[in-house]
């Protein structure tokens, strides 16, 4: 008898909801227009109707709105369930149906109601169909909501109000008062939620933001999911401090590595590990926790630990080796993200000796993890080869063989991201590693990669001793592959006679082959690339071949159409095409072992072409010409935390300088008028207008600029020094109502010094061939002198620092000064204001102190003064 | 890098052992179409059925998981969310409906019982937002129909199978 129950209770299994018809639920609905009504049989439709929509059927506007009007009418029931069942209809509905806005008095009059059990899910859904006009006549309603002692109805309240903020911002904003009151609730649910919630509608007030939290945390909070919630506020402002952690924030967070409640332990530790540039001896006692918790019974506290642990390895192993023991004991765990995690975490905290025992032992399950974790493993054979150059060898087997391995792109592109790296560390490995890329691509469906491969045969092909091994497979790309992959079969091609002469006649019998294909870019660059080599010249290949185009594509695009909209006799000229940005030094082997947030990706226009689009509708800007290069980063003048803030970001032109200067007004009892920045040069520099910020209203930024004109007189003396004073008109005013006296009086701001380098006049540009471009540059602007930098002890020291002064981009990767060498020579590429291509040499050699011959190339003499006077 | 903000979970899900949907709740733009659901929840599902493994990293976001008989639960977050939060929400959801189903978290009991169901998740978790995470109160602000329902409403075999369940439990006590 009993295992007939079992049997029928367990394998029956059947789904009662599996083959409802849409059309034939919506007909059930009629039964809602029946007097008396049947609760039990109308919350059971109602149950049909949301189990359809949440199996991601698509109910009409029409049908939508049909029932939803035959629903209302079940609001004269009182059975709850029923009720109950009716909220979540609304919600479901609400955006489906059409006039959801009639329950609203109905689902008002259940939020004020005697039933408790009603009264915050009515809350809920009232705020879902609410629109930010109708939300002004239940704010009286909500406001009450939000203090109500009820906890279910506070919390609603509090969590209806943060969804509102997304449309209705303005007025949610006038409850802080009752969720200032709901924060010191005992009930820990609606004391997170108010935190929440305040902390949402005063983010962009760091001040308010810092009180709120010093306030809520002083007597110790009630919720855990409160605490998680404060670590998060704390650690976003201690890196937004940027500075010590000499502060109450960091003893914060810190003293919450103590909470009885795991969660808020781990929420602590993982805020430490990532706040950046920590030191080893913060990390100490975040490392101790997240250790305890390896030998945790529950698997999401190990993962989360080892994670966490692992984060902690790439910058810091060695204070992650205390751990090694308890992450051995996770290598054999049966969540195999867990057991990744830890043999990754290893490899990067144990000694060179054990790593052959690891790899054995991941490549085991190397098939039973996802993607996301052979990433992690890829990144942590990227960091050993770069810590032990000696084992590059077993890792490269290592990578080839997963290469061979199915696997996504994401796991493909990190595969062959590491062994491209490995190819420029170690020159001994360039040649296996390059045919075993070739083998590669013979059966590679990812588009993306095997052009990159190409590219990079293309690159470093012709430099090998054996180039024409190469040619075999890049021609078979363009026998078998689509037009993309043949396209950049082609360029390679090229690349390889234009560099080696012996290959030439052969190069050009393929390209004659390529002429005739099918599609139009392989044949437009095969007829290019041919008709270019065919000329024999040096130059010609350097420019066109070796070293591409340095110009920003969109902008390209935008000056060609301006460019035939106004026909005229001149020729077109590229100098007036803002540049490319090229990317700023590269920081690898940073990336967190979580890869690939899924995100579109975006074809947003660059920060530089954001700014030519505001200064361009400027009048006073308009007979600048183009935009040739915007500062990087802004440059505060203020101290944080100060009565103004003021940034600045310099704009460079031919013969002009705009300093933007981005101005906020912090004091809420004031409103600045006609507000300048006066600049004083010490320099040749000409101070010619001044367009000021209109008002500036507490806590909205503003902007004014500053034009300037270069010296005509001394054009090498660019670097130059300004001295800042903001002068303004103030009118106080009453932080409450926002009345302003009309009355104003001058007033002025000391700001700190401007300092224009050398840097602003060039943009750093790449050329992948930097031989091919100082040939093409030729010697006739040549310049040459020797300094003796003699605060500077290393090598590494002297690179990093000629980088950063002159702002230009170093090529062929000799930014990196390799291990033990006492000479190096450091090759730079930019384009100098105006537009001519210039290039730096600069040798080094250590003796006691670092010895700098630099030569620079350009075509044009002022860029070589201008570099040798600024080294001067 | 996790902004601090309220916004927690992105999706709750329920599949049964064929890996089909008995409940999806997404709560951001994560999955915008069905398909897109649909790709995902299997994907999800080959990989965590069978294991015990409570937790995974799969397409870029955090899954938590377990498992009752023939079903399976999965809460998923950010990459960077606390794992811990997480977990905290899927335990608080089968708590709840161990509790409403009385320990009888299986497939027929959960379809039995589907408003039930409906109305935890709703308390459970409020556009991504957690809205509850102590099971007790979760159960008593759902108090579906059940012993509170006068046995006049009830069928005779509503009755019956009340019964059986009794029975059921005491015998397997």
């Amino acid at each position: 008898m009993l295992a007939l129950f079992l049997k029928r209770g367990h394998g029956g299994g059947s789904n009662p909801f599996q083959h409802l018809e849409k059309s034939a639920v919506l007909q059930e609905a009629r039964v809602f227009n029946e007097t008396p009504i049947n609760p039990r049989k109308c919350a059971h439709i109602l149950t049909k109707i949301l189990y359809l929509i949440n199996q991601g059927e698509h109910l009409g506007v029409m049908e939508a709105t049909e029932s939803f009007f035959a629903m209302t009418k079940l609001f004269q029931s009182n059975d709850p369930t029923l009720r109950r069942m009716c909220y979540l209809t609304i919600k479901e509905m609400s955006s489906i149906a059409e006039d959801v806005i009639i329950v609203t008095s109905s689902l008002t009059k259940d939020m004020t109601g005697k039933d408790d059990n009603y009264r915050g899910p009515a809350v809920r859904a009232l705020c879902q169909i609410t629109d930010s006009t109708m939300l002004q006549a239940i704010e009286r309603y909500m406001k009450q909501a939000i203090v109500d002692k009820v906890p279910s109805v506070s919390s609603s309240a509090l969590v209806s109000s943060l969804h509102l903020l997304k449309t209705s911002y303005d007025v949610v904003k006038r409850w802080v008062n009752e969720a200032q009151e709901a924060a010191s609730s005992d009930n820990i649910m609606v004391q997170y939620h108010a935190l929440g919630l305040l902390y949402h509608v005063r983010k962009n007030d760091r001040l308010a933001v810092n009180k709120m939290l010093s306030k809520f945390t002083r007597h110790g909070l009630k919720s855990p999911f409160a605490y998680c919630m404060m670590i998060r506020v704390a650690s976003k402002l201690l890196e937004e401090e940027a500075g010590s952690r000499d502060s109450p924030l960091f003893d914060f967070i810190e003293s919450c590595l103590r909470n009885k409640h795991e969660m808020v332990v781990y929420e602590a530790a993982s805020a430490i590990v990532n706040l950046p540039n920590c030191t080893a001896k913060e990390l100490a006692p975040a490392v101790s926790v997240l250790q305890l918790f390896c030998s945790s019974p529950k698997a999401a506290l190990r993962y989360a630990a080892v994670r966490t642990l692992n984060k902690v390895a790439m910058k810091h192993p060695s204070a992650v080796t205390a751990c090694n023991l308890d992450l051995e004991n996770l290598v054999t765990d049966s969540n195999r993200s867990i057991a990744t995690l830890a043999i990754t975490t290893l490899l990067k905290t144990g000694s060179e000796s054990s790593i052959d025992r690891l790899m054995k032992q991941i490549s085991s399950f190397m098939s039973e993890i996802s993607d996301e974790f052979k990433v992690v493993v890829v990144q942590a054979i990227n960091a050993l080869c770069q810590k032990y150059p000696r084992k590059h060898a077993v890792l490269m087997n290592f990578l080839f063989t997963m290469l061979r391995e199915e696997g996504g792109f994401e796991y493909k592109r990190a595969i062959v991201d590491c062994i491209i790296s490995i190819i420029e560390e170690n020159s001994e490995s360039k040649e296996t590693g390059l045919s075993h890329l070739c083998e590669f691509i013979e059966d590679c469906e990812f588009t993306v990669l095997a052009t990159r491969i190409l590219h990079l045969l293309g690159q470093e092909g012709p430099k090998t001793n054996n180039p024409s091994k190469y040619i075999r497979f890049i021609y078979n790309r363009v026998v078998l592959e689509h037009e993309e992959v043949r396209a950049g079969a082609v360029s390679a091609l090229a690349k390889f006679g234009a560099q080696n002469e012996e290959m030439l006649p052969s190069i050009l019998v393929l390209l004659k082959r390529c002429v005739m294909d099918d599609d139009n870019e392989v044949r437009d660059r095969a007829t290019f690339y041919l008709n270019v080599l065919e000329q024999k010249q040096k130059a010609l290949n350097a420019g066109y071949i070796l070293n591409g185009l340095t110009v920003s594509i969109p902008g390209l695009e935008r000056a060609l159409h301006q460019y035939t909209l106004e026909p005229s006799e001149k020729p077109f000229d590229l100098k007036s095409v803002p540049l490319a940005t090229a990317p700023v030094i590269e920081q690898r082997a940073e990336n967190a072992p979580v890869a690939v947030v899924k995100q579109p990706e975006k074809v947003a226009a660059t920060r530089q072409e954001i700014f030519q689009e505001q200064l361009g509708a400027i009048p006073e800007f308009r007979g600048l010409g183009p935009l040739f290069k915007s500062s990087p980063e802004p440059v505060a003048l203020t101290e944080l935390e100060t009565e103004y803030v003021v940034r600045c970001t310099k704009h460079t032109f031919v013969s002009h300088m705009v300093f933007q200067f981005d101005c906020t007004n912090t004091l809420n009892d004031q409103i600045l008028e006609n507000v300048t920045v006066q600049m004083e040069p010490t320099e040749g520099y000409e101070v010619i207008g001044y367009i000021p910020a209109k008002t500036l209203v507490y806590n909205q930024p503003g902007t004014c600029y500053t034009l300037v004109a270069l010296s005509e007189e001394d054009p090498t003396a660019v670097a130059c020094t300004f001295s800042c004073m903001m002068k303004f008109t103030v009118k106080d005013c009453d932080p409450n109502t926002g009345e302003t006296d009309d009355e104003g009086y001058e007033d002025e701001y000391v700001l700190e010094d401007l300092e224009v380098t050398v840097a602003d006049h060039i943009q750093r540009v790449l050329k992948p061939n930097f031989g091919a471009a100082w040939d093409e540059v030729g010697d006739e602007y040549e310049k040459e002198e020797t300094f003796t930098l003699s605060a500077i002890k290393t090598l590494e020291e002297a690179v990093s620092n000629i980088v950063k002064f002159l702002g230009m981009q170093p090529c062929e990767r000799s930014d990196k000064v390799p291990d033990n060498k006492n000479s190096h020579t450091l090759y730079l590429a930019g384009v100098f204001r105006g537009g001519h291509d210039l290039l730096v040499r600069s040798r080094l050699v250590l003796t006691d102190t670092v010895t700098m011959q630099v030569t620079a190339r350009s075509v044009e003499e002022l860029p070589v003064d201008v570099i040798m006077a600024s080294v001067g | 890098p996790q902004e601090p903000s309220l916004y927690t979970v992105k999706a709750v899900i329920i599949l049964d052992n064929d890996g089909e949907r008995l409940f999806a709740k997404y709560y951001d733009g994560s999955y915008p179409s069905t398909k897109e659901q649909r790709v995902f929840e299997k994907n999800i599902f080959s990989k965590t059925q069978r294991s015990d493994s409570e937790i995974a990293l799969l397409e870029g976001l955090t899954v938590v998981y377990r498992s009752s008989i023939d079903l399976y639960f999965y809460v998923i977050g950010s990459p960077y969310e606390n794992e811990l939060m997480l977990t905290a929400v899927l335990n608080c959801l089968f708590d709840s409906l161990s509790q409403m189903l009385r320990k009888n978290v299986e497939k027929r009991a959960l379809l039995e019982n589907m408003e039930g169901l409906f109305l935890a998740v709703d308390e459970i978790v409020d556009g991504g937002v957690v809205l509850e995470s102590d099971p007790q109160q979760v159960v008593h602000r759902v108090a579906v129909r059940g012993e509170d329902v006068p046995l006049t409403e009830q069928t005779v075999s509503q009755v019956l199978q009340a019964a059986k369940e009794q029975i059921k439990w005491t015998l397997l006590r």
